[in-house]
């Protein structure tokens, strides 16, 4: 996902740098103000943290491999203020050190994967906390929450390419996003075993009463969410206007007795669902995505539940004082 | 200590090494602003950009098969992204354009981090007025990257010389419990490295 130099136009890489400068420094204000001194090195070891994790790879089927991307784990660990630092840390690092990810686009970079991904995992991982309780309902949250902030990201990442004239919506879209769902399950899959892991070894660091973890002010994650909206309507809504009408074909196409009916050109029932055109790619996307998100809530149930045994399935608050 | 991969070249002595941090962070910038804005169809500057680019490495010292190196491991992400772009009308002449601005800047790129030392960039950094937090976040990060790879190098021995055979769901596993440990010995370190820091005078 990291886009490098040459791909983004002046105003997508002006506006997204400064979409990520007003973030990025909110979140530092909030830092060097809520978080105790003692949390800085905590920052720094973080982002390098998050650097060597990248660097593992997982072995995925047929000699492939993925790697952990770690915004929902930064922002699950830390709060969100903490994991959009780290990951911009990371982000920067990447492109200067590593010429991983251009430096025009740092910009945009940093905008998707350090702070609409922070946000994004985080924000549905609070959601999710609210109907799942518990340890097993902080794994299920989490797996969640990774899985939507990886595909999130690569809509933006889609967005800008888009806008920038460089890869049309209609190809960047499916692409992007069809990618990202799949990866993503490595994603939700390798963020449930290490928060497992880490909830067994040192339960302490997950207390989600913890103050940094917490955006205390709220202006901050005001401002912030606002600049998640923006973007949403600025790179992602000028091509999702004729959705609707996608979301037609795809009904019209599925229902192809009907189709085939009012539409002399398709003869076969089976090509009905290789109509050409961008809306309906589109539209199959979207409906792909709902019915990813639902697998992935599901899968996440299942592998929250090996995780956390029902037996051990107690609040941690009623554990700590047993220990 | 062998995981000076990252910017091994970046300590030689050359003429281009010689030059001042600031010169060579805006020099780079410049050229990469060049690179994006100027339009494809005038070939003639791409032409002499990488002329230019291949003279400074010649000066630079720095070994042709490490910049080759580098250069096809970074290469297949921007081609990932750009072969999205020939499904479109025209679509071979922005995906040649966009292959070849990338490429070149990313050897633009390639060449400041191996003839810059992290710290002086980020000296440099903190003179325009980079807020001192990032840059002490930024400083430890690089500090500490080292260290943690070597951390989790060590993680890995132990891990593969105590499993003989493991099936993916094991390797899965234990990755993944290696890389909890690794977050928890993070914020250990993260602790005492505050009080060493305190007991130092920092704030």
């Amino acid at each position: 996902m990291h886009i490098p130099d040459g791909f983004l136009d002046a105003k997508t890489a002006g506006a997204t740098a400064a979409f990520s400068l007003v973030g990025l420094g909110l979140s530092l204000r909030h830092a060097s103000r809520y978080l105790p001194a003692r949390k800085i090195p905590l920052i720094g070891l973080a982002a390098a943290f998050v650097f060597v994790a990248q660097m593992l790879n997982f072995p995925v089927a047929s000699g492939t491999s993925g790697h952990l991307l770690g915004a929902t784990l930064a922002a699950v660990m830390l709060g969100p203020s903490a994991a959009i630092i780290v990951m911009s840390t990371v982000l920067i690092v990447q492109a200067l050190l590593f010429a991983d990810g251009g430096i025009l686009s740092l910009g945009a970079n940093v905008f998707n994967m350090a702070i609409v991904g922070p946000m994004a995992g985080y924000g549905s991982y609070r959601l999710m906390r609210v109907v799942f309780r518990g340890e097993y309902g902080r794994l299920v949250a989490v797996g969640v929450a990774s899985w939507f902030s990886t595909v999130v990201a690569a809509i933006f990442c889609a967005g800008e390419l888009a806008w920038s004239g460089t890869v049309p919506w209609n190809s960047a879209f499916p692409a992007m996003a069809g990618v990202h769902m799949a990866t993503g399950l490595g994603e939700a899959t390798i963020t449930m075993l290490v928060i497992a892991s880490i909830a067994r070894a040192r339960p302490e660091l997950l207390n989600d009463s913890n103050p940094a973890a917490s955006l205390r002010e709220r202006s901050t994650g005001f401002v912030l969410v606002a600049l998640l909206v923006i973007g949403l309507l600025l790179l992602v809504a000028p091509h999702a206007s004729n959705l609707p009408d996608g979301l037609e074909k795809v009904a019209s196409s599925l229902g192809f007795e009907h189709r085939a009916l009012t539409n002399p050109n398709v003869s076969a029932p089976l090509e009905a669902y290789k109509l050409p055109g961008t809306a309906s790619t589109s539209a199959a996307t979207i409906v792909a995505g709902l019915i990813g998100a639902i697998a992935v809530l599901a899968l996440s149930m299942v592998l929250a539940r090996v995780l956390v045994p029902r037996n051990r399935a107690v609040p941690p608050q009623q554990r700590e004082g047993t220990v | 200590m062998r995981h000076d991969f990252l910017d091994r070249y970046s300590r030689l002595k050359s003429p281009v090494h010689r030059l001042h941090t600031a010169v060579k962070l805006a020099t780079a910038i410049c050229v990469i602003v060049a690179m994006v804005a100027v339009p494809f169809s005038s070939a003639w500057f791409f032409v002499v950009a990488a002329g230019l680019l291949l003279i400074v490495s010649a000066l630079s010292a720095i070994p042709w098969s490490f910049i080759f190196k580098r250069l096809l491991l970074l290469e297949p992400l921007a081609l990932g992204i750009a072969v999205m772009a020939l499904f479109q009308p025209n679509g071979t002449m922005i995906f040649l354009s966009i292959v070849t601005k990338s490429t070149l800047c990313l050897f633009t790129v390639i060449l400041l981090s191996n003839t810059t030392p992290f710290g002086e960039l980020l000296g440099v950094l903190s003179r325009i007025g980079v807020p001192r937090i990032l840059i002490t976040i930024l400083a430890l990060m690089y500090r500490y990257l080292f260290v943690l790879i070597d951390e989790g190098e060590r993680l890995a021995r132990a891990r593969m010389s105590r499993t003989f055979s493991a099936n993916r769901v094991r390797r899965w596993q234990a990755l993944a419990s290696l890389i909890g440990q690794l977050f928890v010995r993070s914020t250990e370190r993260a602790e005492r490295i505050y009080a060493a820091m305190t007991a130092r005078g920092w704030k």
